[in-house]
């Protein structure tokens, strides 16, 4: 494969999504409206520490966001028929899960920093140097690793986005509570703890606790590679799956 | 002699080398061992009824489908293996033609210039010049969700064109137009033809086949039935020959004679008599207006058209 057309493609993808899809509703209704309406259920009328309870707080946020764009793409692209034509320009499925996966990545990462932004203004975080560059590989990760589930919950879909979304919800909503948001992983023991360590957001919650100087379950490299990992796992799967399903609804 | 990328010396003179082309969903085997080879330069159209495989098979060629079996050579490249250098030459046009409704016609010219890899000077000077020739540069800033149907074709065809390809396939691409548009369209497709790009276009519309395509590919059933150009496909039918006249006043088809004539079609006031004898079915249709005192408003002979032999040849496969 020419790398160089390859590479080319996956970005011109990435910039022609952000251009259209980041001004749609849905994407910020599902990316930000979501998760602040989950936290507000959790704190509000609760005496909890939220200094404790950010990083949770701050993993969903990446969560929601940069899976909330890759889900509604590919439908929305079968829908409209510009799909088929995607396919007959010079770039190959696993490269529009790429360039789709991509925007997913720009898109969490800036609202995630907005988030840590509003949220170091009213709670004394205190995150070292070191740390800092620990919590920039978290949110690049966890937001590329999230934002290939999103693409991969699409990969099979025609042209209905409704149907995607409600995959979405089942997918997304159950690892919310498995996954040290709500508890510390920790915190968690037995069985629970065996199911939190089998989502790859634990780690990012976990990560996240570590570097705003709380405890962790696992050392922050090796969350990180395991996001990694999940994240190779992700895009060869949203890949081979679309390839599949790329006429599906056309 | 085979070069690295498997293409032959005969390959290189074709646009387009379709060989053995096979695509079956679920159990139904949709294109059928589908063999042509487009000449660099040619004006070619696919034809053939609903479901016999036309878009299936365009689908193939441009990298939408992977065939089951068979090649395609693209300017000598092999689709299935350098599939980006392969559609870096070609522009598509697909039966959903559309572009980005939420983009303006600028942005989306840019957009497929971007994909094509022009440099920022060149896309813009393109999309630019391209918005003139389909004369859309006073709306060139407005979001395409705000043009109508003709001008949204006219958009993406031109995203189509942007980079100059050397292969451009069309599926349908006046399929429901207004007459301007159509005109506007087939003009700039026939000017890059004459530029010299190959032209590979599907069409329902035999006669406007018939006028643009220096050869025609029927398929039918998934498979190829004949690929011939249009004025020799007609000669091969010299027995659909036709005499088409138009009596003032009343008269039915069946006062007319019988003893040469293999079919009537009415149309309007006119009525269409297939023939393998024009001269003696005109002395016959001379006869009738003696004898009942007619007055013919027009008699003309016709040679058989395209859409006689694609009816010819297809329902002798069904």
């Amino acid at each position: 494969m020419n790398l160089r057309l390859a590479v080319r493609g996956a970005l011109v993808t990435a910039r022609k999504d952000i251009r259209i899809y980041y001004r749609k509703a849905p994407v910020y209704i599902f990316g930000l409206v979501l998760p602040l309406f989950l936290f507000f259920a959790f704190f509000v009328g609760r005496d909890l520490d939220l200094q404790r309870y950010f990083p949770g707080f701050l993993a969903m946020t990446i969560f929601f966001t940069s899976s909330s764009v890759g889900p509604l793409i590919i439908p929305w692209e079968k829908q409209a028929g510009n799909f088929e034509r995607l396919l007959t320009l010079p770039v190959t499925v696993p490269m529009i899960v790429l360039g789709d996966t991509l925007a997913g990545t720009l898109f969490g990462t800036l609202i995630s920093l907005i988030i840590l932004g509003v949220g170091s203004l009213f709670l004394p975080l205190s995150i070292g140097l070191s740390s800092m560059l620990g919590l920039a590989a978290l949110f690049f990760l966890g937001n590329l690793c999230f934002a290939a589930l999103g693409v991969l919950i699409s990969s099979p879909a025609g042209r209905v986005p409704s149907n995607v979304m409600m995959l979405s919800t089942l997918v997304r909503f159950p690892l919310i509570f498995i996954s040290g948001i709500f508890t510390p992983l920790v915190e968690l023991e037995g069985s629970a703890r065996t199911l939190g360590m089998l989502s790859p957001l634990s780690y990012l919650s976990d990560g996240l606790n570590g570097v705003m100087g709380q405890e962790t379950l696992v050392p922050i490299w090796a969350g990180m590679l395991v996001m990694a990992a999940f994240t190779v796992v992700f895009l060869v799967a949203a890949s081979l799956v679309l390839e599949r399903k790329a006429m599906k609804g056309l | 002699m085979a070069d690295q990328n498997g293409s032959s010396g005969d390959d290189l003179e074709h646009s387009i080398s379709a060989e053995g082309l096979s695509k079956s969903f679920h159990g139904f085997q949709a294109v059928d061992g589908v063999s042509f080879q487009v000449r660099k330069g040619e004006f070619f159209g696919i034809l053939g009824p609903n479901g016999a495989g036309k878009t299936t098979t365009i689908r193939m060629l441009t990298g939408v489908l992977k065939p089951d079996q068979g090649r395609i050579l693209i300017d000598g490249i092999d689709l299935r293996r350098d599939a980006l250098a392969a559609k870096q030459r070609m522009g598509v046009i697909p039966e959903v033609g559309t572009v980005y409704t939420d983009l303006s016609a600028r942005e989306n010219l840019e957009l497929f210039g971007m994909y094509y890899g022009l440099s920022k000077p060149v896309r813009q000077e393109r999309a630019t010049q391209m918005l003139k020739d389909l004369e859309l540069h006073d709306r060139a800033d407005d979001l395409v969700k705000t043009f109508s149907k003709g001008m949204k074709q006219r958009i993406s065809i031109g995203c189509a064109m942007v980079h100059d390809p050397s292969v451009l396939f069309l599926d349908e691409p006046t399929e429901g137009l207004d007459v301007q548009s159509r005109k506007l369209i087939l003009d700039r497709v026939r000017a890059m033809n004459a530029a010299g790009c190959t032209v590979v276009i599907t069409t329902h519309n035999i006669e406007e086949a018939s006028r643009l395509c220096q050869r025609v590919c029927i398929i039918n059933k998934g498979q190829v039935v004949t690929v011939d150009s249009p004025e020799h496909l007609k000669s091969t039918f010299e027995q659909t020959r036709s005499v088409e006249v138009a009596f003032e006043g009343q008269v039915s088809c069946r006062d007319l004679p019988t003893s040469c004539m293999l079919r009537v079609e009415e149309s309007g006031d006119k009525m269409r008599i297939f023939t393998s004898d024009p001269d003696r079915t005109i002395e016959e249709i001379m006869r009738l207006r003696d004898e009942r005192g007619l007055r013919i408003l027009s008699l003309s002979t016709l040679g058989p058209s395209l859409e006689d032999v694609f009816l010819k040849l297809t329902e002798a496969k069904r």
